[in-house]
């Protein structure tokens, strides 16, 4: 399945601030590693900012750290500022062609949802980090 | 605090305590259930494992399992179908030293997969497993009502 960008660069970004929640970083140095716009990820940041999961640093340089408990957050707690998972559908008397095809649409959001919403920032570091101990390809362009 | 002192296989005395985690769990207390996956995978069942880890003070979870032959078309893996882990005992690796214990015995029993089955309304069970590493199997499990 496509993840919308802004909620792509928003899981890349909640990574990096939850793998050291210490550290200051600022919106051009993830794009810069990402090879993204600086504008575009700031609006990224701004609005994980106002949803509590990071916060903005003070001082000379600006940025962020990460503020919240990445074993609490999950993916879908990020994807959900940006897209929602699973489309609404019409209610009220349709065909039953279209019901059906409703019902399995609607399995596929549910496992989605579940996916998503069982995955914590914290796992999903641990998931990177095997990704890591893996022989790989060089990055390309985040998409 | 908690101070796992081991994982064990469980015995006829850790039923209670079982039965009370389960029930806190699932709000249903099972006593017949649990008496029978004693018999079936108590101490000394082949490929069958009924574990509790146990402080000094009391049981503080179970887990059970078994190796699978074959079923689904799948070559033999091991199969988690129960844990439960007494609430005030949570978040201190009691859990994960529980899976990690029977993963042990799947080893020994010379399989390298383990399954699970979960609720997707269960973002905390599903987050747990999640958490040690389990990724989606390829099966789909299907249903419907019997009319």
């Amino acid at each position: 399945m496509k993840l919308q960008q802004n909620a792509r660069l928003a899981l890349y970004a909640a990574l990096e601030f939850a793998a050291d929640p210490t550290r200051q970083l600022s919106a051009a140095e993830i794009a810069a590693k990402y090879r993204i716009s600086t504008h575009h990820l700031a609006k990224v940041l701004r609005k994980l900012g106002r949803a509590g999961l990071l916060r903005a640093a003070r001082g000379v340089g600006g940025g962020y750290r990460f503020a919240a408990n990445a074993k609490r957050v999950t993916l879908l707690d990020v994807i959900g500022l940006f897209e929602q998972i699973g489309a609404t559908r019409p209610r009220g008397a349709r065909r039953n062609e279209e019901r059906a095809l409703d019902e399995v649409l609607a399995e596929i959001d549910e496992i989605a949802r579940a996916t998503f919403g069982s995955i914590t920032l914290a796992t999903m570091l641990k998931l990177v980090g095997r990704h890591a101990r893996r022989p790989q390809a060089q990055p390309g362009r985040a998409g | 605090m908690i101070y796992l002192k081991r994982i064990r296989a469980a015995r006829r005395t850790d039923l209670a305590q079982v039965i009370a985690i389960d029930a806190g769990i699932t709000g249903l207390r099972k006593p017949a259930y649990w008496s029978g996956i004693l018999a079936r995978y108590g101490t000394r069942q082949r490929q069958r494992y009924f574990l509790v880890a146990e402080t000094d003070a009391a049981v503080q979870g179970y887990i059970v399992g078994e190796v699978r032959d074959w079923e689904f078309g799948s070559p033999p893996c091991g199969w988690v179908f129960g844990l439960g882990v007494r609430p005030e005992a949570r978040l201190a690796g009691v859990g994960a030293r529980m899976l990690e214990a029977i993963c042990e015995r799947f080893r020994r029993a010379g399989v390298t997969t383990v399954r699970t089955l979960l609720d997707r309304d269960d973002p905390l069970v599903l987050a747990f497993f999640r958490s040690q590493g389990m990724m989606a199997a390829p099966f789909i499990p299907l249903q419907m009502e019997l009319e």
